[in-house]
């Protein structure tokens, strides 16, 4: 197959990028999408130019470290696929591809198509878990969580953190991701004693990092590789509504509505 | 030398409680003003940094990823083992450690494994309280399943993503110790070099993987949990990142490397389909349940198209050699056979090596929707990679590479024999001995990790409360940070015309095809030449783009490729000094009549460690007693 890439190409989070063309005339239809970039860097390196700088590590779909917006879509045209996941038998011999970096505010951009996406760390780091020491646990069956339930967090719990989700929407709001998170705790008998604190503080750290907000476009969810569900969003939404006068929350935060 | 192993007295049972009542401990008042510095937040790093924190010791925690949850641990698969005896079919700690002393091939030591046995059931429970959502049956108690090489359902599982459930129970613990402000978290950051002072770890030398900047961080102790080195064999089902430096470089301070040619090759793994080939994908051991493994009996038929080859033309070969557990022998014994088809010319593929695993009997037997129910997502992600659809055709699999049991030399503390220097994880030698059960490896991380480490190093810790913290100004820093430095320029200032890619593609080669699945005499020690020769030329000719002062992923791997080099190397005279065959190490020149692997425990019943030497290791042997287990032949048939 012979593809024209169109590349997104920034030196560093300061100075401009701008699209540039390459040629490829040596792909296969059995390569994945970052071989081919394997072999375009293969090219530029020996061409004696700076080759592309990405993100990935995996390459099977569950570290969530690829992040390439292709031809407009965060980790291009096939549903519920990662960017490691994507062949070259997607793309038609002779098509011109065009790779952008994953683009939010609180995502700046590192080189090329890599970009820092520490936000999220830190939206876990305010609440995304269930405080319990080392060694503190009891035994695991005295806490039996029906099956139902189980799926449910499960479900929840598959998000890889990429941020296709903020990549996707126009308003570069991290609900879908932030939701999950919310969604598996809450769903779970472990997570109901910091339910009201967790949700409260997870969104005033979405909300300070620069996130926008939720305006029910979906568009996270058409391009979430692991098809996390928009009803997250809406679970969310009535977690964060009940926080709000739960009394935990109003003596802890001094929060009143 | 000598080694101790630092085993404790008494009997094996008994042996890590009485450890654990009298080890020395640490007050919290001490322990705010020690430092501990871990690398790698993978299963081991993350648990044992999180868990360190909440003890109260000044944590930092470094990683090469953008996010600590990134770590090469969250793409297990299958599951992770405890001795529950949750199912009532006869599981305790006794079968647990049993099973993995066996599957080892009898090359691992009683008292680690019997004390992983021992920690696993709390690993369950402490992943449940943290919100670990795993399979579930549905009266709503713990389900679960069976793996290779046992007679009983230990096995507990997320669906197939138990390492990234795991991994992010971990990461969660980790990430509220982070805001606790008792653990300092350094994403893309890249050890590389391990400081010592009185020779005791003290610190490391780190690049700021973003501004290319070079850092000096002092502590206490210093704690690898860097993963393994698969990725010496270049193509492995290992994440693209997954290195050695790490560890390479605290064997060449010193540590001593262990049993470095024990190297475990998966049997089920997605054929390389083309030179352009960056890794290899791995289709869990699960599958080996229901599906039968087979290749034409007549070589003519070999790419003729399956569904057209008669029952009786077929050679279920696992089946054939091995009655009594047919498909589901150890992976080791099911690499191996797949390998003697292939060379023997039954190869069903025309793009290379692979035998066939199909379902149409499951299909027809529990019909597509059970199939689907079990395996759906492993069926899907084979046909996303392939473009064919496993159930209507058999799928096409061969061994690949998959994990390292080899690694630093550990004594019973999991202390390295610099003192100060702690290996976790895959990155040390320590309970699987020459051949790892399945779900045994996320087992070893968290109980390394959660348990054993932050008990084991008050040990030495204690001992370390008149320390004040390490001055990163003392002459040992310096040095260390100008060899980083040099080896950084000698790097980009060789400029030849070779990519760092192609250099580690041979070296990949030559160690698949030397010191992959069956090894000899001849071949290792070709190998080794060829490999001298290599590395020779890597430093004349190999050419890295870039500049050091800035995010430059080639630097990054040709660093871990210049390490390979010298790894490559030991592992072939490892495997070589080593003259049986056990476990996934198999010397053509020892085996049995009927050609299985042949021990030789009168000879070759220690732990190899060996000393750095670029140009002549030396090896240290640690004997291995068996107090309790009495080594057998290890048969399957
Ligand atoms: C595809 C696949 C499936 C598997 N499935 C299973 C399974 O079902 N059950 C099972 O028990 N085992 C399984 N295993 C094995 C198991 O996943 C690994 O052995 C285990 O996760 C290793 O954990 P770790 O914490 O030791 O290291 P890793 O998870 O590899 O973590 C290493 C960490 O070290 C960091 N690091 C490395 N070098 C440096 C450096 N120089 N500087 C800074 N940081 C560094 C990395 O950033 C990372 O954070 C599987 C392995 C593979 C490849
Ligand atoms: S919700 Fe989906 S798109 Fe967003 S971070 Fe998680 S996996 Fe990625
Ligand atoms: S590289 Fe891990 S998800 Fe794509």
């Amino acid at each position: 197959m012979k593809i024209t890439l169109k590349i997104w190409r920034q030196r560093n989070a300061k100075e401009a990028g701008k699209l540039e063309t390459y040629q490829l005339n040596d792909v296969t239809t059995d390569m994945s999408f970052l071989e081919m970039m394997d072999i375009l860097n293969q090219h530029l390196i020996k061409e004696g130019k700076d080759p592309v700088a990405f993100d990935h590590d995996c390459r099977e779909g569950i570290c969530g470290m690829c992040s390439m917006v292709i031809n407009g879509k965060p980790h291009g045209p096939l549903k519920a696929t990662t960017t490691c996941q994507l062949h070259m038998r997607s793309f038609k011999d002779g098509e011109t591809i065009t790779i952008e970096p994953f683009r939010a505010g609180a995502f700046p951009v590192i080189k090329d198509l890599s970009v820092n996406r520490g936000a999220f760390d830190r939206i876990i780091q305010a609440g995304g878990y269930i405080s319990v020491n080392t060694g503190s646990a009891v035994d695991a069956n005295a806490i039996p969580i029906d099956k139902i339930t189980a799926d449910l967090a499960m479900d929840a719990a598959e998000c890889i953190g990429c941020g296709a989700c903020v990549a996707a929407c126009k308003n570069s709001s991290a609900m879908l991701f932030l939701s999950a998170k919310v969604s598996q705790f809450a769903l779970l008998p472990q997570g109901q004693a910091e339910r009201s604190l967790r949700v409260l503080n997870m969104v005033e750290q979405h909300d300070a990092e620069g996130f926008g907000s939720c305006t029910n476009t979906y568009a996270c969810e058409a391009e979430c590789p692991k098809q996390i569900s928009v009803t997250n969003i809406a679970r969310l939404n009535r977690e964060y509504l009940m926080a709000t006068s739960s009394a935990q929350v109003v003596k802890e935060k001094n929060f009143s509505m | 030398m000598q080694l101790d192993s630092k085993i404790p007295k008494g009997n094996l049972p008994d042996k890590w409680t009485s450890y654990s009542s009298s080890v020395p401990l640490v007050s919290p008042a001490n322990k705010r003003r020690i430092d501990v510095i871990v690398i790698g937040s993978g299963l081991a790093g993350a648990s044992a940094a999180a868990t360190l924190g909440e003890l109260g010791y000044n944590v930092k925690c470094f990683c090469f990823q953008d996010s600590p949850r990134r770590a090469h641990s969250i793409a297990a698969q299958g599951g992770i083992n405890a001795a529950k005896n949750y199912q009532n079919d006869g599981d305790s700690v006794w079968r647990l450690f049993y099973d993995t002393i066996k599957g080892g091939d009898y090359r691992a030591r009683e008292a680690n494994v019997h004390r992983l046995a021992e920690c696993s059931t709390h690993i369950i429970d402490q992943c449940v309280a943290q919100g670990v959502p795993f399979a579930r049956e549905y009266g709503g108690l713990l389900a679960n399943r069976s793996f290779g090489g046992v007679q009983v359902s230990r096995t507990f599982y997320a669906r197939g993503q138990t390492g990234q459930q795991l991994l992010l129970g971990a990461y969660s613990a980790l990430e509220r110790q982070i805001n606790a402000k008792t653990v300092e978290m350094f994403t893309r950051h890249e050890m590389l070099d391990v400081v010592l002072i009185d020779g005791k770890a003290r610190g490391i030398i780190a690049r700021d993987l973003v501004s290319g900047e070079i850092q000096r961080h002092g502590a206490h102790a210093v704690v690898l949990a860097t993963g393994g080195y698969g990725n010496v064999f270049f193509l492995s089902t290992n994440a693209m990142g997954s290195n050695v430096t790490a560890a390479w470089k605290a064997h060449r301070k010193g540590s001593l490397f262990a049993n470095p040619c024990f190297t475990q090759i998966h049997p089920t793994c997605i054929p390389v389909s083309g030179h352009f080939q960056s890794k290899l994908t791995l289709m869990s051991e699960s599958l080996r349940n229901d599906g039968r493994v087979w290749v034409p009996k007549r070589k003519e038929d070999r790419l003729k198209n399956p569904l057209e080859i008669k029952e009786e033309d077929r050679d279920y070969y696992l089946e054939r050699r091995y009655p009594a557990f047919g498909n589901l022998v150890p992976r080791d014994v099911a690499s191996r056979a797949a390998k003697i088809v292939c060379d023997a010319g039954n190869s069903v593929s025309e793009k290379g090596q692979a035998v066939y695993l199909d379902f149409s009997d499951a299909i027809k037997r529990l019909g597509k929707d059970k199939i689907a129910e079990r395996y759906g997502n492993l069926f899907d992600m084979y046909q996303r990679i392939t473009d064919e659809n496993p159930y209507e055709r058999p799928m096409k699999i061969f061994p690949a590479v998959h994990y390292t049991m080899g690694g630093l030399w550990v004594d019973y503390e999991l202390s390295t024999n610099i003192p100060g220097l702690y290996a976790l994880g895959e990155a040390n030698f320590s309970d699987h001995g020459a051949n790892r059960l399945g779900a045994s490896a996320l087992m070893q991380g968290l109980a390394d990790g959660y348990f054993i480490l932050p008990v084991t190093i008050g040990s030495y810790l204690s001992k370390e409360i008149r320390t004040p913290h390490i001055d990163t100004n003392h002459p040992a820093f310096a040095t260390a940070e100008k060899q980083v430095k040099d080896q950084i320029n000698q790097l980009l200032n060789i400029n030849g015309t070779k990519t760092v890619d192609e250099f580690h593609m041979e070296l990949g080669k030559i160690m698949w095809d030397k010191c992959g699945m069956e090894r000899t005499a001849q071949g290792l020690t070709q190998a080794r030449k060829e490999i001298r020769a290599l590395r020779d030329e890597f430093y004349k000719n190999v050419k890295v783009s870039g500049n050091a002062d800035e995010f430059n992923p080639e630097l990054e791997k040709a660093g871990r490729v210049a390490d390979f080099l010298e790894l490559g190397e030991l592992m072939v005279i490892d495997a070589l000094e080593r003259n049986e065959s056990c476990g996934g190490h198999f010397r053509a020149e020892s085996v049995t009549e009927d050609g299985e692997a042949k021990r030789n425990d009168s000879e070759y019943m220690y732990v190899a460690a060996w000393q750095y030497d670029i140009n002549n290791p030396t090896l240290v042997k640690e004997p291995l007693d068996y107090e309790v287990v009495h080594p057998s032949e290890r048969s399957y048939k």
